[in-house]
């Protein structure tokens, strides 16, 4: 051995410990790095979920009405929007609760019950006209203080008068529940209502049809555009050529464009050039189209250049023209890869808000709409809205909207791995 | 006859066209399909499509300008004393009178002249969807005659259906420079009236933002400011938290993911990040305000400091978090991007795995990680839901994190979303920020886009 | 046509007992030739190796000697490069990689518990197939290995480190006026000098070239070839390669690889004239290759 690589090898050997505790440290900064972000994506979806799956339940009162035919019959539509079923509803509670009187008193007692009570008492005679002249005990809405308290989010702790829940109404929660007239039961509301002023009558299917009927105009229009282009690009258009370097390079800056840019071209060419209606789910789904464009065509693109060449060669050297080739050949075989892209794209599409808050998808909506022309909202933008009230019954249907756009978002993914998985088989 | 109603003929017509031109064809052929020139399916498109097409344009261009030409009309025959009000005012009776369209009467009386306009309008409609369906009937009959007669078996109907698909290809692939173009125009032509009304100086370089304008012309006071400085400062404030929190971890986690971890932990953990990337922004925004910004503000108490429940520092934390599987995937990108004979060199020599990383690797993706963090940067800035929701409304001129800041992005949604007038300075003035915006990014986008592209180049 | 199958008859009957004796004795095959030698630098025991369940090497042994240039050939894809990249565990980063048996550097085995591979390919420095200088200037591709492991304690010994490799590769006359250019700028023949260069600044004992020629022009080869010559006096060489006239040129020792076995080994001038096994006879006299 020569004395050069022996002295070498001392200094090399006298330098490692040192040298791997470095690479040690190093690899556990990549540990910690990705422990931090796993920490925060847990910490965010559990504060979510904790918040929000309460919502799920709803409190329901019972209350027990005599239905004096006197007063219902004939019981039509027309009639009973006559009646005054409030009244009777608080008729009902004064004589669960005789020793309850005041003004101040009596109008704390009402408030146990929804304001929609009325409404739903009103339906169930309309349905139950068979019922007249008897009495009965119907389950309603419970107010929103009622069914926070019921869900243990109320800090009895807090002195009386900073709290929404006086002592008298938590007395008489406590004895409705001990004679089992509050129950916990699945809340169909918050699927089946509109918004509302009110926490617990307030729901997400005007939104939630706002977002479908988005989605569909944004795929349908999106998904063939997206395609067209790649093909073109990928397919037809000269390499080298000025107008598809033009094009690229805009593709490309599109994508990464501020979607509220997008909101702003909305506004100005949807409704103030082709005066389209606002807050209507077409112009959310022309705006979110061409946001979502340049990923589709990208994703688009990527599958058609994963199509090996030999199949085009192939399909050339029968005869075939390049459309035909296109269109027979490659086109399915790249088809996986695209609906991959345009679900992903629909995916960003449908957790969209800040465009929507531009063309004034932001309006309180309380009747479903119809179409596409009808006003709406979208899933992101109820979210954004109600969580600006301070309400702790609105903080919780908040999240739980959440959940369920979280939910759908998922899906989507899950979807557009599945594809992938069987793209990734192909070949 | 309703447009939606009219396109349903039209296609039905296509489709009959389709058989009328197909079985032509055939016949033509003479029993022997090897005598045409294309396959009879050709021919049906080409029929097909003369049938439908120079309908459809027209369709689509009536329908496209139709409202404009009605009001115009509809205008001409206002009482003088309307047509003559300023262009907001009019803008408003307009409104009434769609509103009457649609049938939204109100409960109050309505004035017996918008009455009649409303009526004009609604039977100048009528007409028009009258001579629509005529002119729509005609053409597509008159096209698909002309079709039908060319159909012959020399005549090269493939070639011709091949062109209208290729055109609309490249008129799908253009569509991407429309929308820019679209979006330059958009904000430019309203941010330019706003700069005749404040000067580009004032707005470029003013210290103070504060658009809250009279709302009405005769109303004292209150005469805005629109100075960007505070917006651009807060903007920025916030963008660099975010990249702050976004860059180390983003770049060590790609960096563990690609070159230390067993394929299975990547399996699991990369998911994850894209679940990061999957959450909406609106989502953040909640989580910021609802659960970050308030932990902040226990904390700083804890410490003695005074942290402002809109804090910088919340908003920023939380949209660097959203950005961390940005930086990560592109990281990850440029490093695989590295071949993997330079890394065998530096182990060939004896280095460590991390005197490789830290020597060899990641000087060889500094450009593709550094257009990385530019499109990461660009997208901080225009992250609007989380400001939104997590930082504040007022702008101030700091560079205290724990001070509550406002954005560009803020600005805009609170100009534009609520109550507004076309015509008002603070409209205008979200339009003279959105510009503002997609210059901005725009220069870090083609800086990005243009360094990447070098470097894939280099290794390609 | 019955003449021509008879032919064809014959030559497979001649091939078949051969082919046998190669393939169907999985372990139990010899290694024709003096495989091995005294005082050996490197010595090989029972070597086989496998990728995932696929084994690319069959019970090798080879050793290899003090300051001689040792060349390994053979068709492609027969285990001449995995042998190679094991002699300084390079096959450690590939996943699913396994290395079974014995290799000694100096008596010491190098896939024991207590060997380093960084000290381990500190002494035995590599040569790529492909030049792969990093991104750097010229002078930072040299100083890089003697940064890392620290061999100089100041500026100036690197400088003189810089200079002695890149002039023991031939190279510093070409490069001195533009050291501190990227190194990616230089041609071919430059950038693998400059590889080597890079891999002798360490000072290794052992320097394995891993078909150091194949991505260069002839001009470029002859002059790595007249360098390998030149180096022999310092260090030992192993070199992978599959021209034949390259192992003759520069090599003492050749070992002929075949199907991930080693079928042959002797001095490089007894291989050329006279093959011992038939193997070696068809590679050598270009039957196949």
């Amino acid at each position: 051995m020569n004395n050069d690589a022996n002295q070498t090898l001392e200094i090399v050997k006298s330098g490692l410990a040192r040298r791997r505790r470095r690479e040690t440290r190093f690899r556990w900064y990549g540990r910690i790095a990705i422990f931090i972000a796993m920490a925060f994506l847990a910490l965010l979806l559990f504060s979510i979920l904790a918040r929000g799956i309460s919502a799920f339940q709803q409190t329901y009162i019972a209350v027990d009405v005599y239905l004096n035919p006197e007063e219902l019959a004939p019981p039509t539509p027309e009639h009973l929007g006559k009646v005054d079923f409030e009244g009777l509803i608080r008729q009902s509670l004064r004589e669960t609760f005789p020793e309850v009187t005041g003004r101040r008193q009596k109008r704390a007692l009402y408030r146990l019950v929804s304001s929609s009570a009325a409404y739903e008492l009103r339906d169930w005679v309309l349905q139950h006209p068979d019922q007249l002249g008897k009495a009965v005990t119907i389950w309603v809405l419970a107010g929103s203080d009622v069914d926070m308290y019921m869900k243990g989010a109320v800090d009895v702790s807090v002195p009386e008068d900073q709290r929404r829940l006086k002592d008298d109404q938590i007395r008489w929660i406590e004895q409705l529940r001990q004679q089992g007239r509050l129950d916990l039961r699945f809340n169909k509301v918050f699927f089946l209502n509109g918004d509302s002023r009110e926490p617990e009558q307030a729901g997400i299917l005007v939104a939630f049809k706002g977002s479908l009927y988005m989605m569909i105009v944004t795929l349908a229009l999106s998904f063939p555009l997206g395609i067209a282009a790649a093909i073109y690009l990928e397919e037809f258009a000269p390499k080298k050529n000025f107008w598809v370097d033009m094009v690229e390079i805009n593709i490309n800056n599109l994508a990464a464009v501020p979607s509220i840019v997008f909101g702003l071209l909305g506004l100005a060419v949807f409704l103030g050039y082709f005066g389209l209606p606002r807050s209507t789910p077409l112009v959310g789904g022309l705006t979110l189209t061409l946001m979502t464009l340049p990923t589709v065509i990208i994703a688009s693109r990527a599958a058609l250049t994963a199509v090996p060449p030999s199949i085009r060669e192939a399909a050339l050297g029968v005869g075939a023209s390049r459309t035909q080739t296109v269109f027979h050949h490659v086109l399915p075989l790249a088809m996986p890869g695209m609906l991959t892209g345009a679900i992903i794209g629909m995916a960003r599409a449908l957790g969209e808000t800040a465009p929507l808050l531009m063309i004034g998808m932001v309006a309180f909506i309380v009747d479903p709409p119809q179409g596409l022309l009808d006003p709406a909202t979208a899933l992101p933008v109820q979210i954004y809205l109600w969580a600006d009230s301070p309400e702790r019954g609105f903080v919780e249907r908040t999240s739980a909207a959440i959940i369920v756009l979280l939910v759908f978002l998922g899906l989507m993914n899950l979807l557009a791995v599945l594809l992938r998985r069987r793209l990734e088989k192909r070949w | 006859m309703q447009p939606d109603t009219l396109i349903w003929i039209l296609l039905a017509l296509s489709a009959l066209a389709f058989y009328l031109g197909r079985n032509r064809a055939i016949q033509a052929s003479s029993g022997h399909i090897r005598n045409l020139h294309s396959l009879p399916t050709y021919y049906g498109y080409f029929v097909a499509l003369w049938c439908g097409l120079p309908a459809l344009v027209i369709l689509c261009l009536w329908l496209l300008f139709d409202d404009k030409l009605i009001l115009q009309m509809v205008i001409s025959q206002l009482p003088e004393s309307w047509r003559n009000l300023p262009e907001d005012q009019l803008s408003l009776i307009i409104n009434q009178i769609h509103n009457l369209v649609a049938g939204e009467t109100g409960r109050q009386e309505v004035d017996p002249a918008l009455q009649r306009a409303a009526d004009h309008y609604r039977q100048l409609k009528a007409i028009g969807y009258q001579a629509l369906t005529v002119l729509v009937l005609v053409i597509a009959t008159a096209s698909l005659t002309y079709g039908y007669r060319h159909v012959s078996p020399q005549m090269r109907a493939r070639n011709s259906v091949e062109k209208v698909v290729r055109f609309t290809l490249i008129l799908s692939s253009t569509l991407a420079i429309f929308v820019t173009i679209g979006i330059v125009l958009s904000v430019l032509f309203e941010a330019v009236r706003f700069f005749s009304k404040i000067p580009v100086t004032e707005f470029l370089f003013g210290l103070k933002w504060s658009p809250q304008m009279a709302i009405r012309a005769d109303q004292v006071g209150a005469s805005g400011a629109f100075g960007f400085i505070p917006l651009l400062t807060g903007t920025l404030l916030i963008s660099a938290i975010a990249m702050a929190v976004a860059t180390p971890i983003g770049l060590l986690a790609a960096i563990y993911l690609s070159e230390y971890a067993k394929s299975r932990t990547r399996s699991i953990v990369k998911p994850l990040l894209e679940v990061l990337a999957g959450v909406p922004t609106v989502v953040y925004g909640f989580f910021a305000a609802l659960v970050v910004a308030p932990l902040l503000r226990d904390f700083g108490i804890e410490l003695g400091l005074k942290v402002s429940a809109e804090s910088a520092l919340a908003a920023g934390l939380v949209m660097g978090v959203m950005i961390i599987p940005f930086v990560s995937s592109l990281t990850d990108d440029a490093l695989t991007a590295v071949p993997r004979s330079l890394r065998e060199g530096a182990y060939g020599l004896g280095a460590t795995q991390a005197e490789t990383i830290t020597g060899v690797v990641l000087p060889a993706a500094l450009p593709g990680i550094v257009s990385g963090l530019l499109l990461a940067v660009s997208r901080a800035i225009g992250e609007t839901m989380i400001v939104v929701m997590a930082a504040g409304m007022t702008a101030k001129l700091t560079l205290n994190p724990l001070e509550s800041v406002t954005t560009i992005t803020v600005q805009i949604v609170a100009l534009l979303v609520g109550d507004q007038e076309f015509d008002s300075p603070k409209t205008l003035a979200a339009f003279a920020l959105g510009l503002t915006l997609f210059l901005i990014t725009l220069a870090l986008n083609l800086v990005a886009l243009h360094v990447v592209r070098k470097f894939r180049e280099q290794y390609e | 046509m019955s003449t021509i199958m008879n032919t064809v008859e014959e030559f497979v009957e001649t091939m078949e007992p051969q082919g046998k004796s190669v393939a169907d004795s999985e372990q139990g095959y010899h290694t024709v030739g003096e495989f091995s030698i005294a005082e050996p630098r490197i010595s090989c025991r029972h070597v086989n190796v496998f990728y995932g369940e696929k084994q690319a090497l069959f019970d090798i042994n080879l050793d290899i000697g003090q300051r001689q240039v040792i060349a390994l050939i053979g068709p492609s894809g027969c285990g001449k490069s995995t042998f190679l990249r094991c002699l300084n565990r390079m096959n450690d980063i590939i996943e699913g990689c396994r290395v079974e048996g014995k290799i000694q550097l100096d008596n010491q085995d190098i896939y024991s518990k207590d060997m380093d591979p960084v000290i381990l390919r500190a002494r035995v420095g590599m040569v790529f197939q492909k030049p792969n200088p990093f991104p750097k200037s010229i002078y930072d591709n040299v100083a890089y290995g003697p940064r890392i492991h620290g061999l100089a304690s100041n500026r100036t010994e690197l400088d003189e480190i810089v200079e002695t490799s890149l002039k023991r590769a031939g190279l510093w006359k070409e490069v001195r006026d533009r050291l501190d250019h990227p190194a990616t700028g230089l041609s071919g023949g430059q950038q693998q000098r400059l590889c080597i260069a890079r891999a002798i600044a360490v000072e290794p004992e052992v320097v394995l070239m891993d078909e150091p020629c194949s991505a260069l022009d002839p001009i470029a080869t002859a002059t790595i070839e007249q360098l390998i010559d030149e180096l022999r006096e310092r260090y030992t060489i192993v070199i992978v390669t599959h021209s034949m006239q390259q192992a003759a040129r520069v090599s003492q020792r050749t070992a002929y690889f075949h199907l991930g076995k080693l079928i042959e080994v002797g001095q490089t001038s007894r291989i050329f004239t006279n093959p011992r096994h038939p193997l070696t006879e068809d590679y050598i006299t270009g039957r196949f290759g």
